[in-house]
């Protein structure tokens, strides 16, 4: 299904357009539907025949099974058939034609999802050639982020060596940056990466400057949202007259505006705005800014939001927090004010999800978790935030995010803690289908190890 | 019974008169799990530290009346970490401006209020060896500075470690990824120009060295000693001379492996010595050469590609390279991962399956080895300095946190204390603010 709507999704637009510069009439419009059907029938008879026929069957045995969303069941097993977890619990028949895989003594985990990511977009982050993240300019709202992927980054198969399944792929830089993609980390090409897209709509306001000094300068996003209202109510402007064109002969179009065409389904509440906040007094504007405009919001980043996690839970709105490799701004707020903030915020009632901001680095993500645990953070709520409340702030809570039955079949198996430093992961599973944990570094180790054999 | 009072007021003035100036603290730690790093790990164990020093380690030690007691309970106690490469407390770090600027010394530009001291403790951090940044081929002097935050320059200094002179090789001294005014062209633009430019120096100062020890000779002489000059001292030769003398040891930033081996080469032609490779990314290309040479690399354990010679750099290569003989410190190069230095000696026990001993030994006693410091500092040993953080979990473990932390029997950070003002500090600073968080 996924796919024709991901098929469907283009054709519609430039129908739309047809439509509506045309006047096209109904029949010319059925016309095209009919053939459209045609060609949707074409993709998708054959892919569902197949799958019935040879769907590969997989249970994973013995495991402690930690399904984040129900309770630990010590010993048990998953089945997974195709893509998906079709049966798990302590007692589970396996069927004959199934590939069992013995896991006595692992545990297993849902895949990880990580908030924020720059995979794909970024191969050595001072080689400007290799870095697609940062588009020049202020008001980028055009860019798409699967549009620049490049699914052969050696960051992918390291990071997901590590547990990591699926991650968040965003622009950055400017004041809106473009729209991120959730990818899952298998995948010949971007396509197959591609999960969703867009996810939302990313949005920066200033990080707080100071860099840990004595003193502190906060600085004000005022102005930013200023140009925020003032783009946003020029995407509405720009829509009506486009509709008030279609009834009116008279009245001319608007040129095509590709920044203010992106934004429409911003201020139509669709498409989420992911706004990178830091300071209080910039989290409160961007609430009340979220609020008065209508908009679908998650905040990102949220230094400062252990001062405001009343405001932000009574909002609704959800946090990914950026890397924890950084250092509070301002010398009062304490050293530990960014790595207590995710506990902060869990008291108050707000839904996080962890981020390791980097492509490089992405596989560090649950070590993030783990130091927000080293500072009062509940570590069943850390576990929780690297795998199903990153899922439904993305909306994909029903998919995937934990060990459920009709779920993704996105699976690691450790020797130890998700979370530890020290464990190491045995097993991992992308939609059902065992990943190689080979990677770029194990290459390159293999590689020297010869030499050292070498007389 | 007054005499005995008045003979311990006497030998208590003479205790006092006798103890150096800015001699550690009196400190007895109790029932903690010690992490001794040389001696294996003593469950239950105290630390009897007097003077700043350690005078006993073991269980069901008494401490002494009066002594300040610190209750370790359920904690970890292991020897302050030594960062063996970072830039904390500097007002600068780069003479950028020159090629050659071996005259500089970071002594000079210690910056005892650095914030970065206090977020080193709060890492367990005891130790640094502060360094001149890598846009020279010849850097400055580094120093070696104990995170006594709070004292002068004088009293974090460390005067019985290593002398060491910063090089640097490769991207950074030809200035590859500058921009704007740093981007000005500048000899040397190639690796061939890093390592001829070096060798000049060098070169240059073992003409130099020889001229002075010429004179020397003739000055021996009292007919011709009003007849001769001194030579003109150059400052920018003579921290070359020492290491030629073997006063002071190299210590080179590197990544690639064929310039790490022609700095080896390099050494040998001109007999100094290397005290350790720092960076060094793809070291573990080399294992053989830095074995035999017994050269150590003072490292990251996984911040890599962040530039095309550490594109190769592996998350494996610590774990690697220490279970192959060489001798790995992990380092921070920042005031900020300086704070999580445990976290990253642990990455190679994930990566490089190193165990719980060899992770730690990482950044303790190997770096301490690698800065001469080792007889002071580095492990948890009668004798050696009471420098010490306390954790609430293993150090290893990625739920940690630092406690406390201990420089010669002085705590300079205490988690507990530093909340409790914290906590002062809020409740001052908004007393009558609706709906504020705490």
């Amino acid at each position: 299904m996924k796919e024709i709507i991901k098929m469907m999704s283009r054709p519609m637009n430039w129908l739309e357009k047809m439509r509506k510069k045309k006047k096209a009439s109904l029949r010319h419009f059925i016309g095209l539907g009919l053939v459209f059907c045609w060609l949707a029938g074409l993709v998708w008879w054959p892919t569902l025949a197949k799958a019935a026929e040879t769907e590969p069957v997989i249970a994973i045995k013995g495991a402690r099974l930690v399904t984040v969303t129900g309770s630990d069941i010590p010993q048990g097993t998953i089945l997974i058939k195709g893509k998906y977890i079709v049966d798990i619990g302590p007692s589970v028949t396996i069927p004959p034609e199934a590939k069992v895989i013995e896991a006595q003594g692992l545990v297993a985990y849902p895949g990880m999802i990580d908030g924020l990511t720059y995979l794909g977009l970024q191969e050595i982050s001072m080689v400007r050639a290799t870095v697609d993240m940062r588009e020049t300019g202020n008001i980028n709202p055009q860019v798409r982020a699967d549009e620049a992927l490049r699914p052969d980054s050696v960051h992918i198969p390291i990071t997901r060596a590590n547990g990591t399944t699926c991650a968040l792929v965003a622009p950055t830089g400017g004041l809106i940056s473009g729209m991120s993609a959730l990818i899952k980390l298998d995948g010949w090409t971007p396509e197959e990466l591609v999960i969703k897209v867009p996810v939302a709509m990313h949005i920066q306001f200033p990080m707080m400057r100071g860099r840990y000094r004595r003193s502190s300068r906060s600085v004000s996003g005022s102005k930013r949202i200023k140009e925020l209202k003032k783009l946003f109510n020029e995407a509405r402007y720009y829509e009506k007259r486009r509709l008030a064109a279609q009834k009116n002969l008279l009245l001319p179009y608007p040129d095509f505006d590709e920044k203010l065409e992106a934004l429409l389904p911003v201020v139509h509440g669709q498409l989420p705005v992911m706004i990178s906040v830091y300071a209080e007094k910039d989290i409160k504007e961007v609430i009340k800014f979220v609020q008065e405009e209508k908009l679908k919001a998650i905040l990102y980043g949220v230094h400062d939001g252990w001062k405001v996690a009343d405001e932000i839970a009574r909002a609704g709105l959800p946090v990914i927090l950026d890397s924890l490799y950084n250092q509070p701004s301002r010398w009062e707020d304490g050293y530990d004010a960014l790595y207590r903030n995710p506990a902060a915020l869990v008291k108050a009632g707000v839904k996080i999800a962890f981020s390791s901001q980097s492509a490089s680095l992405a596989k560090d993500l649950p070590w993030h978790a783990a130091k927000a645990v080293a500072f009062g953070l509940d570590q069943k709520e850390a576990l929780k935030a690297v795998t199903i409340n990153p899922a439904e702030i993305f909306g994909l809570g029903d998919q995937m995010g934990s060990l459920d039955k009709g779920k993704l079949a996105n699976i690691v198996l450790t020797d130890g803690d998700l979370l530890e430093i020290r464990r190491h992961v045995k097993h991992l599973f992308i939609e059902g289908k065992e990943i190689d944990l080979s990677n770029y570094y194990t290459d390159l180790l293999h590689k020297f190890e010869k030499r050292l054999k070498e007389k | 019974m007054k005499w005995r009072k008045f003979v311990g007021l006497i030998l208590a003035m003479v205790w006092l008169g006798l103890s150096p100036l800015g001699a550690g603290q009196d400190l007895f730690i109790k029932n903690g799990t010690l992490l001794t790093i040389t001696q294996g790990i003593i469950h239950g164990g105290d630390i009897l530290i007097i003077d700043g020093k350690i005078k006993e380690i073991g269980q069901n030690l008494t401490p002494p009346k009066g002594i300040r007691v610190i209750d370790a309970t359920g904690k970890y106690v292991m020897p302050g970490i030594i960062d063996s490469h970072t830039h904390v407390a500097l007002s600068g770090t780069n003479e950028a401006s020159v090629a050659i600027s071996s005259k500089v010394r970071m002594k000079d530009v210690i910056n005892p209020e650095d914030p970065a001291i206090f977020t080193a403790l709060t890492g367990g951090v005891t130790m640094v060896h502060t360094m001149h940044g890598s846009a020279n081929p010849i850097g400055g002097e580094n120093v070696v500075l104990k995170m006594k935050w709070g004292k002068s320059s004088e009293e974090m200094y460390v005067p019985y470690a290593y002398r060491t002179l910063k090089f640097a090789l490769g991207e950074n001294p030809k200035r590859a990824n500058m921009m704007g005014f740093s981007a000005q062209p500048r000899y040397p633009q190639t690796r061939m120009g890093v390592i001829a430019i070096i060798r000049r120096e060098f070169a240059k100062a073992r003409s130099y060295m020889r001229e002075w020890e010429r004179y020397n000779q003739l000055k021996k002489n009292k007919k011709l000693v009003s007849f001769i000059l001194p030579p003109r001292r150059n400052l920018r030769l003579e921290p070359l001379v020492l290491m030629l003398q073997g006063k002071m040891v190299a210590r080179c930033h590197t990544y690639q492996a064929d310039e790490t081996l022609e700095f080896i080469k390099l050494s040998k032609e001109f007999g100094f010595k290397i005290g350790a490779f720092e960076h060094a990314w793809e070291a573990y290309k080399i294992v053989k050469e830095l074995a035999a040479e017994k050269i150590g690399i003072s490292v990251f354990a996984d911040n890599w590609a962040y530039k095309m010679e550490a594109y190769q750099g592996i998350a494996y290569m610590a774990g690697f390279c220490a279970k192959h003989g060489v001798l790995v410190s992990i380092n921070s190069d920042s005031g900020e991962r300086i704070r999580r230095l445990f976290n990253d000696a642990a990455k190679t026990m994930r990566y490089g399956d190193l165990s719980e001993d060899e992770a730690l030994k990482l950044i303790t006693i190997n770096p301490a080895i690698q800065l001469g410091v080792q007889k002071r500092v580095g492990s948890l040993e009668v004798g050696k300095d009471a420098d010490i953080a306390i954790f609430n979990k293993h150090p290893l473990s990625a739920y940690t946190r630092c406690e406390m932390t201990i420089i010669e029997g002085e705590v300079y950070f205490d988690r507990a204390k530093y909340l409790e003002e914290q906590q002062k500090k809020a409740a001052a600073k908004k007393p009558h603010k609706k709906g504020g968080q705490k």
